[in-house]
C-alpha cells in the first residue's frame, strides 16, 4: 500500500493545538479575578475581616459569593451559547444577542409581568426560555428561507428580526407603563445578585454541560447537513438540542442579571483562532475565557467610579465591540 | 448492491430523476457521467438519504434507505459531496476520527483508533495531522477527506465530483487513489465525473444519465464511443484510439 506523492518531509508539523500552559494561565487568571471579585465592593471585605461572624462575613455569603459565582456562570455559558448557535448556523458572527433570541425572551418576560405579574421566577424563566426558543427557530426558518451566503448578512438578518421584535417590545412596554422593568433586562448588571435571586443561572451551567457531553456532534454538525448525515448523524435532532441549550442559557442570564452583548461571539472567535473548531476541545476554553472575560469586565465596572457602579453592559459593550471589530477586520481575508 | 427501483424526484414542476431503476455498487469503480442537471448528484443526494425520493424505493444491501437507521447506512456507504470543501479550523486528524463517527459516536475505541491510523498512513498525512484543514491547499484537503472516508470503513463509497477544483496533478492523483480504493481495498466505489476522459481511463463501468434518465450502462470501452457520447451531451464528440485507450475529443 504505497501512499501518492507523500507530503516533502520539510514541512513541519506544529505542535498539536493543546495549548496546556496557556490553559494552565487562563485558569489561574480566572482564579485571580473571582479572588477579587470577592473583595472588591462598597462595604469593606477583606480576608481577614470574614473570619469571625461579623458583617463581613455576611455580605461575603449573601452577596459577593452570590455575585460570583453568577458572573463565572454566565460568562461561562454566554461564551458556550454563542459556540453552539455558530456551530448550528455555521456562522462565525451569530450569537443570542445578534439573532432575535435575546430579544424574543424578553419579549417573554415582558408577557409574564403583563399576563400573570404574580409568576415566580421560575415560571417567568420557562416563559423566557420557551419564547427564546421560537426566537431560535424563527431565526433558522427565516435563514433556510433567505438564501443568504455572505457571512455578514446572516446576523444582519439575525439583528433586523432582533429589531422588530425589540420595537414590539418597548412598544408594548411604553403603552403599559413598564418601560423601567424593561430597562433593567435590557441592561445587564450583576449589582443586584444576592443569594436567594440569582439562582436559575445554575441552570445556565447544567446546560454547559449539556453542550459539553454533546460536543462532538456539534462539531459535526458545524461541517453542515450533509456532512452530518453522512456520518450517520440525526441532523434536526442535535439542532433541536442546540436550541434548548441557547434559549435556556440565554433566558437564565436574562432574568438574573438582564443582557450581556458581545461575550458570546468575541469569546468563540477567539477560540476558534487559537484552538480551532472542534468543539470538544474548545469548550473548556470558550467556558473559563468567557467567565474571565465577565468576571474581569464586572470588576472592572465596580472600580471605575467607586464608589458608583457602572452597568456591566456598558464595559462588556466597549470592550467586546472593539475586539469586535478587530476580529472582523483580521479575518476579513478569510471571511469572505 | 445499491438498488433503485423506480425513483422519481421533482423539484418543483420539473422532474430531476425520472423513474430511474439502477443497480450500482458491483466490484471496481463506476463513473456517473452526463450534462449538467442530468440529475447526477440528485441520484447521489437519493443514496444518500439527503433527498426524498417522490416515487420508487432506494435500497442498500436490501435495507430500505427511508426506514432503516441513519448510523446503520452510515457504516456501509459513505457520501463525499462537492461542497464537503471543509473550511472549518479542524485539524486533518479531527476530520479523519470523525469518520469514526457512525461506529463510536465520538469515544474511539483501540480499533477506531487503528483505523484512523491506517487512513492516515494511507494517503501520506502523517506530516500534516495536526495542521487545520483551512490551512491546506485544495489538494492535501482532497486527501484529508478521502481518509476520513476510508476511516469510515464503509463497503460503498460514493463520490460527488471529486476532482472539481483540483489541477491537472491532483486530478491523476485523486483518480489514482480512487482506482486503488477498488483494487487494493476492496471498496466499491461510484463517482459523479464531469471529465469523460478520466471516467473512461480510471472507471470500469461507466453509467450516463440525461434529462433524469439513464441513457447508457456499460463497460466503459462500450460507451466512449462517439454515438453514445453525442447522444448523452447533446454535442457531437469525436473519440480516437490514443495509445489502445479511447480518448473522447470534445473541442471545437
Amino acid at each position: 500500500m504505497t501512499a501518492l506523492s507523500a507530503p516533502p518531509a520539510s514541512t513541519p508539523a506544529p505542535a498539536r493545538p493543546r495549548r496546556t500552559g496557556l490553559g494552565v494561565l487562563v485558569g489561574v487568571l480566572l482564579v485571580l479575578l473571582a479572588g477579587v471579585s470577592l473583595f472588591v465592593g462598597v462595604s469593606d471585605v477583606s480576608p481577614a475581616s470574614v473570619l469571625g461572624d461579623g458583617p463581613a462575613a455576611f455580605l461575603l455569603v449573601a452577596s459577593r459569593i452570590p455575585r460570583t459565582v453568577a458572573l463565572v456562570l454566565a460568562g461561562a455559558s454566554l461564551g458556550i451559547a454563542g459556540l453552539i448557535m455558530q456551530m448550528l448556523v455555521r456562522n462565525r458572527f451569530v450569537e443570542p444577542s445578534t439573532t432575535g433570541v435575546t430579544e424574543f425572551a424578553t419579549l417573554g418576560m415582558l408577557a409574564t409581568i403583563v399576563l400573570a405579574p404574580g409568576m415566580p421566577v421560575a415560571g417567568k424563566t420557562a416563559v423566557a426560555a420557551l419564547s427564546g426558543l421560537l426566537g431560535t427557530w424563527v431565526f433558522l426558518r427565516v435563514v433556510r428561507a433567505v438564501p443568504v451566503r455572505s457571512l455578514v448578512l446572516v446576523p444582519l438578518v439575525g439583528i433586523v428580526l432582533g429589531g422588530v421584535v425589540g420595537a414590539v417590545t418597548t412598544f408594548v412596554a411604553y403603552r403599559l407603563d413598564l418601560l423601567q422593568s424593561l430597562a433593567q433586562w435590557s441592561q445587564g448588571s450583576f449589582a443586584g445578585v444576592v443569594q436567594g435571586r440569582y439562582e436559575f443561572v445554575w441552570l445556565a451551567g447544567v446546560m454547559v454541560v449539556v453542550a459539553w457531553l454533546a460536543a462532538d456532534r456539534f462539531s459535526v454538525i458545524g461541517l453542515g447537513e450533509e456532512f452530518a448525515t453522512n456520518l450517520g448523524l440525526h441532523h434536526r435532532r442535535v439542532v433541536a438540542i442546540g436550541m434548548v441549550v441557547v434559549a435556556v442559557i440565554t433566558a437564565s442570564v436574562l432574568v438574573t442579571a438582564g443582557l450581556v452583548p458581545f461575550l458570546g461571539l468575541v469569546v468563540p472567535n477567539v477560540v476558534s483562532l487559537v484552538i480551532g473548531d472542534n468543539v470538544r476541545r474548545s469548550i473548556p476554553w470558550v467556558a473559563v475565557l468567557g467567565a474571565v472575560f465577565v468576571v474581569a469586565c464586572d470588576v472592572l465596572a465596580r472600580v471605575l467610579r467607586f464608589p458608583y457602579e457602572i452597568p456591566l453592559s456598558v464595559v462588556v459593550g466597549i470592550i467586546g465591540a472593539a475586539l469586535f471589530l478587530w476580529l472582523l477586520l483580521r479575518r476579513r481575508s478569510r471571511a469572505h | 448492491m445499491i438498488a433503485l427501483e423506480g425513483v422519481s424526484k421533482r423539484y418543483g414542476g420539473q422532474t430531476v430523476v425520472d423513474d430511474v431503476s439502477l443497480a450500482l455498487g458491483g466490484e471496481g469503480v463506476t463513473a456517473l457521467i452526463g450534462p449538467n442537471g442530468a440529475g447526477k448528484s440528485t441520484l447521489f443526494g437519493l443514496v444518500g438519504r439527503l433527498v426524498r425520493p417522490d416515487a420508487g424505493r432506494v435500497t442498500v444491501d436490501g435495507l430500505d434507505v427511508a426506514t432503516t437507521p441513519s448510523q446503520e447506512l452510515a457504516r456501509r456507504v459513505a457520501v463525499l459531496r462537492q461542497d464537503n470543501h471543509v473550511a472549518a479550523r479542524l485539524t486533518v486528524q479531527d476530520l479523519v476520527e470523525f469518520g469514526r463517527f457512525p461506529h463510536s459516536r465520538g469515544r474511539l475505541t483501540v480499533d477506531d483508533r487503528d483505523h484512523v491510523e491506517r487512513a492516515v498512513a494511507h494517503l501520506g498525512l502523517e506530516g500534516y495531522r495536526d495542521r487545520f484543514l483551512d490551512e491546506l491547499s485544495g489538494g492535501q484537503r482532497q486527501r484529508a477527506s478521502i481518509a476520513m472516508v476510508l476511516a469510515q470503513d464503509t463497503r460503498y463509497v460514493l463520490l460527488d465530483e471529486p476532482l472539481n477544483n483540483l489541477d491537472l496533478r491532483h486530478m491523476g492523483e485523486t483518480m489514482r487513489l480512487v482506482r486503488e480504493m477498488a483494487d487494493v481495498l476492496g471498496k466499491r466505489v461510484v463517482t459523479v465525473l464531469h471529465d469523460v476522459n478520466s471516467a473512461a481511463a480510471y472507471a470500469d463501468r461507466i453509467v450516463a444519465m440525461r434529462d433524469g434518465r439513464v441513457v447508457a450502462d456499460a463497460p466503459a470501452r462500450d460507451v466512449m464511443r462517439p454515438e453514445v457520447l453525442a447522444d448523452v451531451y447533446d454535442t457531437t464528440v469525436d473519440v480516437r484510439e490514443i495509445d489502445g485507450r479511447p480518448v473522447a475529443l470534445y473541442y471545437g
